[in-house]
Formats: structure tokens, sequence, C-alpha cells
């Protein structure tokens, strides 16, 4: 095969056309022009990606075909260099009956009991949300929500965890109240709860924030839908939203041969969301397949209609014919690349066997969806399209959807890495705050500070509510919601939550990866759930350099070891390279959903001191742990030193305790102890019940040694969490996890009003920390829900 | 036979099955009606439940007010048929002059999922009879546009004729004189912002801790029990 014509020079798209009938590229002229230059470079394409398109197809691909390998080849829809870590998850992935779909499909599949399965997954919408963060977040909810749809389910809860540059940096201010706008504008549009995420800080993030989202889904377990078609003659039908010139991206390289100079301008390369008709898509769909009138499904996200009909046909019966210009447009002018590559949002693909299309068209009528069918499956093992009656894509759709490249890019731990580690955040290398007024120093800072700071500005600006099955929301350990919806009058349900700390990744990205998802499983058993499964978003920098790809390595090799030690699966998630500003990557940042079920939400645990007299326990061991704390961070701005340790084993017996106390109804509250500590959980829960607390500190850590009320407080060692019980329960309670080898100390108890100290006067309610210091509840409310709304009050957002 | 309560579905609407799912928690039948379908099914009362209808393009409630249900619900409602707008149904109302005034987009210009107190101002209505008057309950509101507005002639008659339904003790988006809901004249049609369908129990409701003391989570449920009264001894 010749190759000598490939070069880097722009496209010179006369050549091609000039003197040809129709105005468009068909395989006929590729099969008769090998020597056209094709733009592979300004796709994203390598030289020898491109030579490999040609050697599959024996001729050069068409520009229709060229769009199409070069998005489905990209690193965003390939996995091409994350691949080879990612397989770890499954081959490590614990044994367990109830993961019914694994990774590969829209989102895996987990069993939970009373003939029901729920279908979880987070994913990215990183860089979008720079450029214009209201729709680039908007559109991450629909994205994510339609990949839960799509398995058969209906979406019943979403969560964000939202990654921003400082908090007072002027791009915050331009990026975050957009975002948050975002979510909640398309979210509360769709009716579909937001219970749950992370709003975080760090300068890393200033130029790249991480716009993650995560959806999760409910239904019967014999009613789960796959991306597949099988049987030729089956109908494919395109329905939802018309296709539009948003979100084409690259592909206006080969798309701008057919403007002309007063011709349309190039289009936003950030997809605009139409939740509206997202909702009416999501009851359209459910009404479809509560009939079973279709035999595959798949969404169209990423790649739009290249990834929705190359999936299809390669996980079918092989083949599938596809008139393209049958497409409803938004814009006549659109050319065949673009059409392939539109992401334009809210559309469906479907496989329907001919005798049920006119039930099927007859629902989306019923909900006024446009619904057109383009082709149909077969088993000539081609996707075959026509466009106006010339074929201009004839593939084999596996080497897409299946036979991307893979690369084993180089890693290497980086040489700076040991210094990171060795620059231990000792008492001698930060100073500590000394004595009772620095202490109360250091709480009202950092329960103020932007990570610590109560977030209510954003977060009611989302509908927790909607659906009416939100049992747990924002501000407690996970979200938890009722399952009501697949299985009316049933009171089983699922709780979720997401974590990931990238300071932790930073110094030690394995040890990084398994802490996010320690602390995401200590969460779900907080509020009394049963971990079952787990999903991941990575979100990395530059898989090109060495250093980040050995980050990345390491997360994944961390999280299936832990996984499989926790006996949680990764059911899916994603991966996003790339993040970084210039040439400084973000820290990885690995985030980490777990998913538990719980069989009676009833028995639920809320994080909130609300009984005055009750014991206050803290279980787990606390160390002299600063490296990547919050504390650490927020005084001295420092990174250095080691994550706190981690024992999985000891996380999976406090998560039984945890469980068994909310089972066994003798706990009244349960918080995890994670950023900022103890003080920090401890002050949550009072403000949350509106009581007070006195708290009474260890003097001693798991090795005996003398433990000083800022290490007690402070500390951010894993494995943790605050309870409050009835007297009447305390040593049944202690008397269990004595019985489980954890360690349990009584440090405080319940307040009312206060009885000692200068707030007698008023009544007050206080958190009293003995023998060190006391601040009334109005004192420490306002110094944690003070600083966001007054940080971001009076952002203006489009919307 | 009980009640029948009729909750309209509208494309874009979100709170029905909730509406349904507080009807038939009082012991009501609840019976789902179609926007397309002008039959109301001889039920005895109609919620138009919340959401972003026609996803609130034009204008919240704008769309949906011509529906074809809304042909013969406005009849019926004009003929004494209790309704109630929650949320975007109140904004539907408003479009279809059975109410008066209208919602702007909130003070601060953000969506607002909060749970306010509000006072119930007239309990002599179809729907607000099971409250004490001047009881304060704890009912979330969740909307963009929820600041109601009117002229001050049309503020100043509601207030005269004891129209003002209820009003929020700590205004969360700048409703003209605090008020959060309204009725007719003839005490059948209510409009209201926060949602009470969202306020029945203690496991999903607004519980717990909430402004300084400790609220149930089901302080919405008297609507829906006021409903239930008035119909069987109509």
């Amino acid at each position: 095969m010749s190759t000598g014509h490939v070069s880097d020079q722009p496209f010179d798209t006369t050549s091609v056309f000039e003197d040809t009938a129709a105005a468009f590229d068909t395989v006929a002229k590729a099969a008769t022009t090998p020597e056209v230059k094709q733009p592979y470079r300004e796709l994203g394409m390598t030289e020898d990606e491109y030579l490999r398109v040609r050697e599959i197809l024996g001729r050069r691909p068409s520009s229709s075909e060229l769009a199409m390998y070069s998005v489905m080849w990209s690193e965003h829809c390939s996995y091409k260099s994350s691949r080879v870590h990612l397989k770890q998850f499954g081959e490590k992935a614990p044994k367990t009956a109830a993961l019914l779909v694994g990774p590969g499909e829209n989102a895996g599949v987990v069993d939970v009991g009373e003939g029901l399965a729920v279908t979880f997954k987070v994913e990215s919408h990183n860089h979008p949300s720079y450029v214009e963060p209201y729709q680039g977040a908007a559109t991450g909810v629909g994205g994510i929500v339609r990949d839960i749809l799509t398995m058969g389910a209906r979406p019943i809860a979403v969560m964000d965890p939202l990654r921003f540059g400082p908090a007072d940096a002027p791009d915050t201010a331009r990026v975050l109240p957009g975002v948050v706008a975002g979510v909640g504008g398309y979210g509360n549009c769709l009716g579909v709860p937001n219970i749950g995420g992370e709003i975080v800080f760090d300068p890393c993030y200033l130029g790249n924030p991480l716009v993650n989202a995560l959806c999760v889904g409910v239904m019967r377990a014999d009613e789960i839908k796959l991306a597949k078609a099988p049987g030729p003659g089956n109908q494919v039908i395109l329905f939802g939203a018309r296709t539009g010139g948003d979100g084409i991206g690259g592909a206006s390289v080969l798309a701008s041969a057919t403007f002309d100079e007063d011709g349309p301008a190039k289009r936003p390369s950030v997809q605009v969301g139409d939740p509206f008709m997202e909702k009416v898509l999501i009851e359209c769909c459910l009404e479809i397949f509560a009939a079973d009138l279709v035999v595959g499904i798949q969404d169209l996200g990423a790649a739009g209609l290249t990834c929705s009909t190359t999936e299809l046909a390669a996980a079918g019966t092989g083949g599938m014919d596809v008139r393209l210009d049958a497409a409803p447009l938004r814009d006549s002018t659109l050319t065949p690349e673009e059409v392939l590559m539109s992401e334009s949002q809210e559309r469906m693909m479907a496989v329907v066997e001919p005798a049920k299309v006119e039930a099927f068209l007859a629902v989306c009528e019923k909900w006024d969806v446009t619904a057109t069918a383009l082709g149909e499956v077969t088993d000539t093992g081609r996707l075959r399209m026509w466009w106006h009656g010339e074929v201009i894509v004839d593939v084999p759709p596996r080497t897409l959807a299946h036979e991307g490249p893979v690369y084993n890019r180089p890693f290497a731990r980086p040489q700076w890495q040991d210094a990171l580690q060795a620059d231990v955040p000792t008492a001698a290398r930060l100073r500590r705050p000394e004595g009772a007024d620095e202490l109360r120093e250091t709480l009202l800072k950092l329960v103020g500070s932007p990570n610590l700071a109560d977030k209510t500005w954003a977060l009611e600006q989302y509908d927790h509510r909607v659906q009416g099955n939100t049992v747990l929301g924002h501000g407690e350990d996970s979200g938890m919601v009722r399952l009501d919806a697949a299985l009316p009058g049933t009171s089983l349900g699922v709780a979720l939550s997401t974590d990931g700390n990238g300071r932790f990744a930073k110094l030690d990205p394995y040890a990084g990866a398994q802490l996010a998802l320690a602390e995401a499983y200590r969460n779900v058993a907080a509020t009394g759930a049963r971990p079952l499964a787990v999903t991941d978003c990575l979100n990395f920098g530059s898989p090109e350099d060495p250093d980040v790809m050995w980050q990345f390595a390491e997360a994944c090799r961390g999280l299936a070891d832990a996984c499989l030690e926790l006996g949680t699966p990764v059911t899916g998630g994603n991966v996003s390279f790339y993040n970084q500003t210039g040439e400084v990557n973000i820290h990885p940042t690995p985030v980490v959903g777990v998913l538990g079920v719980i069989d009676d939400v009833d028995r639920r645990t809320r994080g909130a001191f609300e009984r005055e007299g009750e014991i206050l326990l803290l279980l787990g061991d606390t160390r002299d742990e600063f490296g990547g704390s919050e504390w650490a961070h927020e005084v001295h701005g420092h990174l250095g030193g080691l994550p706190p340790r981690l024992d999985l084993h000891r996380e999976k017996v406090l998560g039984e305790v945890l469980i068994a106390g909310s089972r066994d109804g003798m706990l009244s509250a349960a918080h995890d102890l994670s950023d900022g500590g103890l003080a920090q959980a401890v002050v949550e829960s009072c403000l949350r019940g509106g009581h007070g607390a006195r708290l009474v500190l260890p003097e001693t850590d798991a090795d005996g040694n003398a433990l000083d009320p800022f290490v007690a407080l402070f500390s951010e060692s894993a494995g943790r969490a605050v309870v409050a019980v009835p007297r009447s329960e305390e040593l049944r309670f202690t008397d269990m996890c004595v019985a489980r080898g954890l360690p349990v100390a009584r440090v405080g108890v319940v307040d009312g009003t206060v009885l000692s100290g200068e707030a007698v006067l008023s009544g007050e309610a206080v958190l009293e920390v003995q023998g060190q210091f006391t601040v009334p509840l109005t004192e420490l409310r306002a110094a944690h829900e003070g600083p966001f709304r007054k940080l971001f009050g009076h952002s203006v957002v489009d919307a | 036979m009980p009640a029948r309560i009729g909750v309209v579905t509208f494309p874009g609407t979100l709170d029905d099955q909730q509406a349904l799912r507080a009807a038939a928690a009082v012991g009501a039948g609840p019976v789902e009606l179609w926007h397309k379908d002008r039959d109301l099914h001889q039920v005895d009362a109609v919620v138009l439940p919340g959401g972003f209808s026609y996803g609130d393009y034009l204008r919240a409630g704008a769309i949906a007010r011509f529906s074809p249900v809304m042909d013969t619900l406005i009849d019926a409602a004009r003929g004494g048929l209790p309704v109630l707008g929650i949320c975007n149904g109140f904004q539907v109302l408003c479009e279809a002059h059975l109410l008066e005034g209208a919602m702007i987009r909130n003070g601060d210009l953000h969506f607002i999922n909060r749970d306010v107190t509000v006072r119930i101002e007239n309990n002599r209505t179809a729907w607000t009879s099971d409250y004490e008057a001047g009881a304060e309950a704890v009912i979330p509101i969740k909307n963009v546009d929820g600041r109601f507005v009117a002229d001050e002639r049309t503020l100043d008659t509601l207030e005269a004729e004891g129209r003002v339904l209820a009003r929020y003790l700590a205004n969360p988006n700048g409703a003209a004189r605090d008020i959060a809901g309204i009725t007719n004249a003839a005490g059948n049609v209510v409009g209201l912002m926060p949602h009470p369908e969202y306020a029945i129990d203690e496991l999903t409701g607004p519980a717990g801790f909430i402004e300084n003391r400790r609220v149930p989570g089901t302080d919405g449920l008297p609507f829906f029990t006021s409903i239930l009264k008035s119909l069987v001894s109509a």
C-alpha cells in the first residue's frame, strides 16, 4: 500500500472535491484517490494510527470514516492509554454474586435483592466545564443520566464531586457558580434528586476544574437492557432531539471544507443541553422498556452517532446499514462528517424488531418525541452508511469499537517523589497551635476554611427531594434513596458516597486511591448500609508524562487491591486524562464512589447529635498523621510526608460495627472522621442536630504514647468514626467493639445547654473541649456557615 | 367510595408521583390525569403538581396553561372544583387567570431547595381547614421562579379579602409581602409555592432539627387531610 502521500500538511480540500459529482467524500472516491492528503493529525491521530486505518480498510478512509476512527480511537473513547491498567479491576475483582453486569457496558449493574437491580456510574466532564461552566456541567449530568437510562433503569439520584482552584481566585468565581447552576439547572429540570457530592478547592485545579457526575438507577433484575444490535432485519431507530452542530469539536477540520466565506461561523465545541427534552425522553424510554419494545439500546454521548452505531453493531450480529441523511437535523447544512461527530444531547438509538416498530413509534408519539428509522441490522459484518444515495462508510465495526490502539505508555516513579514524602509535617517542621486559645482559634479557622466550610449556598441549588424517596441527602455521610420507584412500598434502599483526596494521592497514589475507597466505604457503612460495589472516576494529568502514568498505574493497582480486600468490585467508571494547565498536571485525583444496600431505610443512621445526654464514642486509632491534611494545607500551605496509614481489615471491621449498630438500633448518630479530623466531625454533627457536646479528648494513642490535644482534634488518621449512643446501649455497643477488636473510647456526651463556662449566663448550647476551650454553637455556626455564601453569594451567573 | 384526587401530568412535570402518593397517604383515591386528555374522569379534586412543564420555556406555566386538560379544568374550577396548584401548578393557575399575580425569578437568581417555615394565614379553604389558624408549618420549597409578585392594588385586595393563604416567616426569594400561597375568593382554588406533598412522613420529609426546633416532617399532610374532609362533608 502506498503511503508516500501522507504528510502533516493541511488538507487541500479543493483537490479532492472539485472534479467530482458529489460535494462530499465517498467510499468509491476513497478507493480511487489513495493520494489524497487527509488531516489525521488535526483530528488527533498519529501517523501510525492513520496507517493502521488504511491497512484495515485496504484503502484510504473516506472523510466520514476518518472522522469515525479519529473519534473512536481517541483517548476519551478508546481508553488506549489506560486499558492495560484498568484490566486489573476485572482480574482482581472479588468474587460476588451481586455483580450482574461488569465494566464495559454503559454502566455496571448489581443485584440488591427483592428482585431489584441497581446500576450506577461516575463520569467526568472536566474540560467542557472549564470552557463553558454552565453547559459543561449541565451536559455532564445529562450524559451520565442517559447512561443509566440506557441500562433499562429509572434514574433515581445524581451526585456531583466537584473540584476547583482556590476559592478566592477570580476564575473560580467564574467557574464555580456556573458549574453549580448547570448541575442544578439540568438535574432539577429532569426530576432526579441530587443527594450528595463534594466541593473541593486546591490551586492545582485552577486551570482545570474537575466536574464529575454520578448517577444511580433502579430496575427489576430481569429487565436489564444492553447495548447490542442482534437479529438481521431489526430496525435501527434514532429518537430524541434532532442532531445539531454543537459539540463537533475536532470534526470542524473536516467540516471547514464546506464552509464558504459567508457561511455560518464555527459552532461551539461544548454541547448545549435541553433538560426538558431529556425528561420527556426518560419517561418515553421507560414506557418503551416496560412494554418490552427494544432488543438493544444505546445513548448518544461522546462521538454521537459514530459511537452508538459502531458499538451497537459490534455487540450484535455484526453488521448495520444506516441511511445517515435520514437523521433529523437542526441545521440542514451539516455535512455527513459533522452528523457523525455531533454530540448533540438528548438522543438515543434503539434496535427494534419489525413487528414492534409501530408500537415503539406510538409511545414516541405520545411523548412528542421525534423518532426516525435510520436503517437495519445486517449479518454482513460491515457497518455501512449512505448519504444521499452514496456509500460514505463501509467498515468492520469491531475495528472502531473494540480493536483500537492500546498503548503501554512508559511510566516511572517521579524523581521528586522521595523528597516530597520525606518532607513530613512534624511539630518541628510546621508550627502547631499551643494552648487553649490557639487550639480554639485553629478550630474556628478550619471549620470555616473553603474545603471544610458548609456548602449550603451551592447545595440548596439542587433539588434533593424530588421523587420523594430521598432518605438522606446533603450533609450526611452518604446519600440514601429508597427503591420505591421499581417496587412500590419497599423499604429497601441504597446509599452512595463519593470521595477523593488529591493531596493524599499526590503523596502516594497507591495509598491515595485506597484511602478514597476506604473513606467512601466508611461513609456508606456509617449510614447503616452494606457496601456492595464501586465506581471510579480517575482524573489525571497527561498520560504522555511518565510521572503521571506512574501515578495512574499506582492508583489503579491500589484501588484494585483494596477492592479485592474489601470485597467490593469496580463495576465501571471513567478515565479522564490531560487534566493540566500548560505543563502543570493536577494532583492525581481518583474519585471513588461506593454503593451500599440497606434492607430497611427506616434503620438509617443520621449524622446529627440530637439527644441530650447521649454518649459519644470514638472508634478506631488516632495517630500523629498530618501528611496531606487539611490543617497542613490550610494553615501552612504545606503538602508533604505520607498520607495516613490505612488498614483495610480495620476498615472492614469498623464497617461491620457501624452496620450492626444501625441494624440493632444501638446508634443515634454516626459520622466518619476524615478531612479536619475529630474536631470537624463533631462540629458538623452538633450544628446539624442543634445540640452542643462536651468532649473529653483521649490522652494516649494506639501505641500507648501521649496524645496531645492538637493531634486528638485535628489528625486525619483513617479508619475512624464518632458515634452517639443512648446510655442504655453504651455497654452493649462497646462490648461489640471489643469483641471484634475495634478500639473504642468514650470521648464525651451530647449536651443541650451548657453546664459550665462563660456561656452559662445565656443558657446557650456550646461545644466544650474539656480542659481546653468552649465555643458557643452560634459562633461555630457563623464560622462554618458564613464563608461560602460570602465567597460566592454575590456572583451573578448566566443561567 | 373514597374521594378521588386527580393529578395532572404535563410533559416536564416532576412531582406528579409524589402528589399521587400524598393523596393515597391520606386515604384518597389517586387518579392520574394526562395533559392531552380533556376528560377529568369524575375526580373530586385536582392537584396541578410541580415541575418544569414544557421546560418552563417562554415563561413558567405559560405553555401548560393551553393544554387540552386545562380547558376543562378552568371551567370546572370556576364551577367550584377544588384545585391545588403546587409550585409549577401555582404558576399554571396564574397563567390561566384562576389566581392573581405571577411568579418571577428568585431574588438571588438561583434555584432554592430549602425547608422553610410558613404561617397558615387562612384555614378556611378546602385545602387548609385542617390547620389551626396561624399554624406554622415546615415545608420544602424547590424552585427558581418562586417569587410571587402582583401590583399593589391586587396585593391590597388579597390582604383585605383574607386571600393570603400562607406567608414565609423568613422570606427566601423576595416574594411580595412574604406571600407563599394564595386562594381565590371562593376558597376552592389554591396556589402554593412550597411543596406540602414532600412533607408527609418522617422518613423523607423535613424532619429533625430545623430552624432551632424539632420538626416531625409531616407538616404538609393537613393540605391533603383538609381536602379529604371537605369532600366527605360536602
